[in-house]
């Protein structure tokens, strides 16, 4: 019988290393302040975001620049069930990805008419027809948007600092669940198919992959995910609006900037990209407008050193995997061959 | 009975460029079909059309007696339909093993723990045992080409396309490659190949085609074939046009 193993010695530290970063995380109440846990629960959801935004454009090579769609469907869900249903913000967070997912089923019939540039065109000319479609809800405030009502805040928990702690482990708990989820499809069979796609889709084709139906199946995934961070995100901020709930700059360009930086096609580049992101952000911040120009410079630097990300570049000279995620073949003393 | 695999009047140009002129090709169960032709005659252009990558102008595609014409790619492999690429296309993130697991759990739809035995046993009988957790990116052209072959031959097709696999390789390596082939042949599965190493396809073909111009210009018993004034014009004219 032939064995196969997945894990190698950087990915058992690896593992080992997640681990004790999560319970680092998940106790982090208990040493850092109200401002620090803040920030890491927007890095949780940029790390899920750029996750999701990964397996769309670095494994299933749909280069979507329009997921805000997603994020602004979901805080507006999040708005819409709250103040016309009177749901509580938690489960409106988890309605906001089966919903998203259904109408993202519509949308990816129209778009996947459409190749290459084309296609990322059109999504963001569909996230363009949500904003608009936002704006014209008078219930919702209209163009100038609406705030979450204080009622609706107020019975998640009985002091704002309990509330602030729920928030916070959500966006742990969901950026975790993105991430299990993102490994687990990756090990699986469709995993296989996936990857191979993002390596050479005529090869994959011919070897008996459907990949039509591979895109689809993971477009629909990723509206589901991106949604309910999108929800997360619009619970944080208890304000929306239609322009900060479709911004292209905040929900797709610092994604594709997180997701180059750490290593496209990898699910560790994410992770790498957004911890990146987030010391440019918080180191170059005060310089304003400059800042942006700053990141610019940055990527162009990552991407002409190390086309394939941070990540990329320590695989491609270490070997590493953080995951196990590889196939290796055991070969028996006997020469009979196992698989692990 | 029905060829296993026929070409119904295919035609096919790129601007004005008329590379596939009504091209008709029939392979019977069980048979091995060579084809020569100059560089630029449109051998890998017929593969891609029969294998579903590219769609001809005009023309049916049959498998089976079945129309295929409108099929993707990966249907046509499912049902037995396999291609070796003359520019390899290894999935170059991928360990050489999990190209040929990715090959065989999805080109014969069997699952992915199922198939690990098949896909050592052939990385072995390509000679590419020793190189199964290798990064499929960093092959050799010689590896890359033994790879396509056995990634083909995983998806357990019952018609073979291979497209020049036998250039660059040794007089021994050349042999090993035949020995297989016909291996491949005495299981069952039915061969198209194009190649320009003339010697290894009459080692291992029941029946040679011409292509030039669109058109075949010959075909029928390899020898006689190779021996025709037509072909033999051909080739010395580029012989002597180089
Ligand atoms: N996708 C394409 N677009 C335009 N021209 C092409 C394309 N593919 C092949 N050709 C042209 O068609 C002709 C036949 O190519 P090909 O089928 O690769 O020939 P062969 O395999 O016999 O050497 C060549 O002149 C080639 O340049
Ligand atoms: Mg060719």
């Amino acid at each position: 019988m032939s064995r196969v193993e997945h894990a190698s010695r950087s990915s058992r530290v690896g593992v080992a290393l997640a681990g004790f970063g999560l319970a680092a995380l998940a106790m982090a109440p208990l040493w850092a302040d109200r401002a620090t846990l803040r920030l890491l629960a927007e890095m949780f959801t940029y790390v899920a975001l750029a996750s999701l935004w990964n397996l769309l454009a670095g494994y299933a090579g749909l280069v979507s620049v329009g997921q805000q769609a997603f994020v602004g469907l979901g805080g507006y869900l999040l708005f819409a069930l709250g103040i016309q249903f009177g749901v509580p913000p938690l489960a409106a967070v988890l309605v906001a990805g089966p919903v998203a997912a259904l109408v993202s089923i519509p949308v990816a019939l129209l778009i996947f008419r459409l190749r290459g540039a084309y296609f990322a065109i059109g999504t963001w000319v569909m996230a363009e027809v949500f904003r608009l479609m936002a704006s014209q809800i008078a219930a919702l405030g209209g163009g100038s948007g609406i705030s979450l009502p204080a009622s609706l805040v107020l019975a998640m928990a009985p002091t704002r600092q309990w509330r602030e702690l729920e928030i916070y482990w959500l966006a742990l708990a969901l950026a975790v669940a993105v991430l299990v989820a993102i490994f687990v499809l990756l090990r699986s069979r469709h995993g296989l198919a996936l990857t191979a796609v993002r390596d050479n889709e005529l090869a994959a084709q011919s070897s008996g992959i459907d990949v039509r139906r591979l895109k689809f199946a993971v477009y629909v995934l990723t509206a589901f995910g991106t949604a309910m961070i999108g929800a997360l995100i619009f619970l944080m901020k208890l304000r929306i609006s239609p322009d900060t709930a479709f911004s292209v700059n905040d929900w797709t360009a610092f994604v594709i900037f997180i997701v180059v930086i750490g290593g496209i096609g990898r699910i560790e580049g994410p992770i790498i990209g957004t911890i990146v992101f987030f010391l440019l952000r918080q180191t170059l911040a005060d310089l304003g407008s400059l800042y942006l120009m700053m990141m610019g410079t940055v990527a162009i630097a990552v991407m002409l050193a190390a086309p394939k990300g941070i990540w990329g570049l320590i695989v491609e000279r270490l070997g590493w995997q953080m995951l196990p995620l590889q196939r290796r073949l055991v070969l028996e003393p006997s020469g009979k061959a196992r698989a692990r | 009975m029905a060829p296993l695999l026929a070409l119904d009047n295919i035609s096919k140009r790129f601007g004005a460029v008329v590379v596939a002129d009504g091209i008709s090709l029939a392979l019977n169960a069980g048979e091995a079909l060579g084809i020569i032709g100059p560089n630029g005659a449109g051998k890998t252009t017929l593969f891609a059309i029969a294998a579903g990558a590219l769609a001809p102008d005009a023309g049916r595609v049959l498998f089976a007696g079945e129309d295929i014409t409108g099929l993707s790619p990966d249907r046509r492999c499912r049902k037995g339909l396999a291609r070796a690429f003359q520019i390899p296309q290894p999935f170059v993130g991928m360990t050489v093993f999990e190209n040929v697991v990715v090959a065989a759990a999805f080109g014969a739809g069997e699952p992915e723990a199922a198939v690990y035995d098949r896909a050592a046993d052939l990385l072995d009988r390509c000679g590419l045992a020793d190189k199964a957790n290798r990064s499929a990116g960093g092959l050799t052209l010689l590896d890359r080409k033994r790879l396509e072959l056995a990634r083909a031959l995983a998806t357990k097709p019952r018609v073979l396309l291979l497209d020049e696999v036998a250039g660059g390789l040794t007089e021994h390596e050349c042999h090993a490659l035949v020995e297989l082939i016909k291996d491949v042949r005495a299981s069952g599965v039915s061969i198209v190949w194009i190649e320009h190493i003339v010697h290894a396809l009459l080692a291992s073909i029941d029946r040679l085609l011409v292509l030039h111009g669109g058109r075949f210009i010959a075909a029928g018993e390899p020898r006689e074939v190779i021996r025709s004034s037509q072909v033999a014009e051909i080739y010395m004219g580029i012989a002597a046009d180089g």
